[in-house]
C-alpha cells in the first residue's frame, strides 16, 4: 500500500477540538457554542459589532441616505456643508448618500463572490484531495495555475470583453479569478482527514463516497471553510473596489471604488474636497478592519491556546 | 535531480496553459471574436480603419479556419514574438510598446519589492526574537492595521498631500517635459523624483506580508527541538535566534515572494494609474479603454509569463536552499 503524499497542514486548523469545546460551552447558554467563543474574544467582538453596523447600513441604505445617490441637481463640487455633510461631487450628487448606498455594493459583492469562490474552491479542493491519483494531479495543476496567474490583470482582461458590465458579471469575474487559494488549503486538509479512523470505519460500514464527504469530511472542516469564506469575501470586496476605481466596474452601480474613481477624475484634489476623497477609502478600510478582527476570533475557535475566557 | 525536472515540467505546463488561456479569453464571447470586436469598434466611432481590422485578424488568426488551425497559427505567432500592430499607437508594433513600458514597471516593482522583502524579513525576525514584548505588538498590530488600508487610496492621499498641497514631488508621469529618456543625469534625476511617491505607495503596504509570515514561521521554528537543544547547550540567545530560528523561517518566504508577485503586479496597475506612471499597468488600462485588444492581450500574456518565470526561479532557488525538498520529491 502506498502512503499518501505528505501534506502540509494549514496553520491553525485543528478542527476536531472545536466541536467538543463548542458543545461544552453551549451547555451553559442558549447561544450556539461557536458564537460564544467568538464573542468572548475582545478583538472579535469589536469586529462583529463593526460588521453588524455595516450590514445594517447596507440593509437600510435607502432609508438612511439623505438623498437619491444619482440625484445630480445640487451645486457641484461643494465642500462639507450643513445640507451635504460630505459635500457634493463634480456632477452635483450628494457624497454622503453615495457613501451609504455604496455599502450595499461592497456587502453584496463580498457575500456573493465570497460564497461563489468558496464553493468553487470547496468542490475542487474536496475532489482533488479525496479522489487522489491523476484527478488530483490535474486539479492540483489547475489550482497552482490559478495561484500564479495575476488576478487583477486577468479580471481587467475579462471585464474588457464583456459587452455589458453588470454587477453580477463583476461578481462572476472576481469569483473565477479568486478561488485557488482556498482550494489549495482545503485540498491539504482533506488529505489529512481522509485517512482518519472514523473515515475508514464509515467506509467499512458501507457508506458511499458522497455520504462520507458530506457526513465525515465537511463537518470537520467547518472553521476552515468559514475562514476561507472570510478571506474570499475580503479579496472580493478589494477586487471590486480596485476594478471600479480603474473605471471597469458596473457604471450604473454606486460603489466606494467608483466614488474614488470619480473623486480622482472630478478634481477633488484640486478643489480641496478632502471629505469626498477620504470617506470612501476610510469606509473600505473600516470594513476590512472588521473582517481582520473577526478572523482573530476564528483563529481562536480552531486554536484553543488563543481563547480568552 | 528529479525535483528540478519536476519543477521544469510544471513550468512548461503553466507556460502552455497561460498561452492557451490568452488564446481562449477573446473566444469566450459568442460568435466570431474578430467580427464582434470590429462591430463594437464601429459602434464606438463612425468608421473602422482597415488597419484596425487587419490588426485584429493578426491577433485572432484567420476566422475561416477551424479553431485548431487558428490555435496553431496563434502559437506560431507567439513563438516568433509577433503580437501584431497596436492600433492606438499605429504604426508601432505591440512588442515595441511593451518594450517601452516594461523597464518602468520592472525597476519600480523590482526595487520596491526587494526593499519590502528585506525590511519585512528584518522586522518579522525582530518581532519573533522579542515575541510577546511591546516591540512585537507594535510591529504586528501596526502592520495588521496598515494592511487594512486600500493602497490605491493611500496612493491618492499621497498625491493629494505631497504633490498637490505641498508641491514636494511631481504629481504624475514618469519624467518631466524638459527631459527625454536616455542615460543623461537630467533624465535619471527627473525619473527618480517622479518615482518617489509611487514607490512610497508600494512600500507602505509592501513589507506587511513578509513581517507576518517571518514572525509566525520563526516563532514556530524557535519552538522546535533543535532550538531547545541549542538553548540547553547554552548558546547565546542572539545566535540561536539567527542561525536556528531565522535561517529556517526564511525558507517559506522565498517561495512566498514569487507567489506574491502576481498580487503585487495587480497593485502596480492601480498605483501606476493613480500616478499616470508610464509602465505596463497604465498601458494595460489605456489599451482597455481604447479597445486596443492586441495590445491588451499581449500585456496580459507578458505579465503572466513574468510571474511564471519568477515562480520557476524561486522553485529552483528553494531546491538549492532546502535539501529536504529534493529528497521528498525524489523518494
Amino acid at each position: 500500500m502506498s502512503t499518501p503524499a505528505p501534506a502540509v497542514p494549514a496553520p491553525g486548523t485543528d478542527t476536531e477540538g472545536v466541536q467538543a469545546a463548542a458543545t461544552a460551552v453551549a451547555r451553559t447558554t442558549r447561544l450556539p457554542g461557536w458564537f460564544v467563543i467568538l464573542w468572548r474574544n475582545r478583538k472579535c467582538r469589536i469586529g462583529l459589532l463593526m460588521l453588524a453596523a455595516f450590514v445594517l447600513l447596507a440593509v437600510f441604505a435607502p432609508l438612511l441616505a439623505p438623498y437619491d445617490p444619482h440625484e445630480d441637481a445640487f451645486p457641484t463640487s461643494l465642500g462639507p456643508t450643513g445640507s451635504h455633510w460630505l459635500g457634493t461631487t463634480a456632477q452635483g450628487e450628494d457624497v454622503l448618500s453615495q457613501l451609504v448606498v455604496g455599502a450595499r455594493t461592497s456587502m453584496l459583492v463580498g457575500l456573493a463572490a465570497g460564497v461563489l469562490s468558496t464553493l468553487i474552491g470547496l468542490v475542487i479542493g474536496l475532489t482533488a484531495g479525496f479522489v487522489g491519483g491523476w484527478v488530483d494531479e490535474v486539479l492540483s495543476f489547475l489550482i497552482n495555475l490559478g495561484l500564479v496567474v495575476p488576478a487583477l490583470p486577468l479580471m481587467v482582461t475579462l471585464a474588457a470583453y464583456a459587452p455589458v458590465r453588470g454587477i453580477w458579471l463583476i461578481i462572476v469575474v472576481i469569483s473565477v479569478t479568486g478561488w485557488a487559494y482556498g482550494a489549495r488549503i482545503k485540498r491539504s486538509q482533506v488529505i489529512t482527514l481522509r485517512t482518519r479512523d472514523y473515515v475508514t470505519a464509515a467506509r467499512f460500514a458501507g457508506d458511499g463516497t458522497a455520504r462520507i464527504i458530506a457526513r465525515e469530511i465537511v463537518p470537520n472542516m467547518t472553521s476552515l471553510i468559514v475562514l476561507g469564506f472570510m478571506g474570499a469575501a475580503l479579496a472580493a470586496i478589494g477586487g471590486e473596489a480596485g476594478l471600479a476605481f480603474l473605471g471597469l466596474g458596473d457604471p450604473l452601480t454606486v460603489s466606494w471604488g467608483a466614488m474614488l474613481n470619480q473623486a480622482s477624475l472630478g478634481g477633488a484634489m484640486l478643489t480641496g474636497q478632502w471629505a469626498w476623497l477620504i470617506a470612501p477609502g476610510l469606509a473600505l478600510s473600516l470594513l476590512i478592519t472588521s473582517f481582520t478582527l473577526i478572523n482573530f476570533g476564528i483563529d481562536a475557535l480552531s486554536n484553543p491556546h488563543l481563547r480568552e475566557d | 535531480m528529479a525535483y528540478f525536472l519536476r519543477r521544469f515540467v510544471f513550468f512548461l505546463g503553466t507556460l502552455w496553459a497561460a498561452v492557451t488561456l490568452n488564446f481562449l479569453i477573446p473566444r469566450l464571447q459568442p460568435g466570431d471574436p474578430a467580427e464582434a470586436i470590429v462591430s463594437r469598434l464601429a459602434g464606438q466611432s463612425e468608421s473602422v480603419d482597415p488597419a484596425q481590422v487587419q490588426a485584429i485578424r493578426v491577433m485572432l488568426g484567420t476566422p475561416d479556419g477551424n479553431l485548431f488551425d487558428q490555435y496553431v497559427q496563434y502559437l506560431g505567432a507567439v513563438l516568433h514574438g509577433d503580437f501584431g500592430i497596436s492600433y492606438t499607437y499605429f504604426p508601432y508594433s505591440v512588442t515595441h510598446m511593451i518594450g517601452q513600458a516594461l523597464p518602468w514597471t520592472v525597476i519600480l516593482v523590482g526595487v520596491t519589492q526587494i526593499i519590502s522583502f528585506v525590511v519585512g524579513t528584518l522586522l518579522g525576525t525582530w518581532a519573533a526574537y522579542r515575541r510577546n514584548s511591546r516591540v512585537d505588538s507594535v510591529i504586528t498590530l501596526g502592520s495588521t492595521f496598515l494592511g487594512t488600508l486600500p493602497f490605491f487610496w493611500l496612493a491618492l492621499l499621497l498625491v493629494y498631500v505631497f504633490a498637490i498641497t505641498l508641491h514636494w514631488f511631481p504629481e504624475r508621469g514618469g519624467y518631466g517635459g524638459g527631459s527625454s529618456p536616455g542615460w543623461s543625469w537630467l533624465f535619471i534625476s527627473d525619473a527618480f523624483q517622479h518615482s518617489v511617491l509611487p514607490a512610497v505607495a508600494l512600500l507602505i503596504t509592501g513589507p506587511i506580508g513578509w513581517i507576518i509570515g517571518m514572525r509566525n514561521n520563526m516563532v514556530q521554528s524557535l519552538g522546535e527541538d533543535h532550538t531547545r537543544l541549542a538553548v540547553a547547550r547554552g548558546l547565546p540567545r542572539r545566535r540561536i535566534a539567527l542561525t536556528y530560528g531565522a535561517r529556517i523561517a526564511i525558507l517559506p518566504n522565498v517561495t512566498g515572494f514569487a507567489i506574491a508577485l502576481g498580487g503585487i503586479l495587480g497593485g502596480t496597475v492601480l498605483v501606476e494609474t493613480v500616478f499616470n506612471y508610464p509602465g505596463m499597468g497604465r498601458l494595460l488600462l489605456e489599451s482597455v479603454s481604447s479597445r486596443d485588444y492586441p495590445l491588451m492581450q499581449a500585456i496580459f500574456l507578458f505579465t503572466t509569463i513574468g510571474v511564471l518565470v519568477a515562480n520557476f526561479l524561486a522553485d529552483l532557488l528553494y531546491g538549492f536552499l532546502d535539501p529536504r525538498v529534493r529528497k521528498v520529491e525524489s523518494a
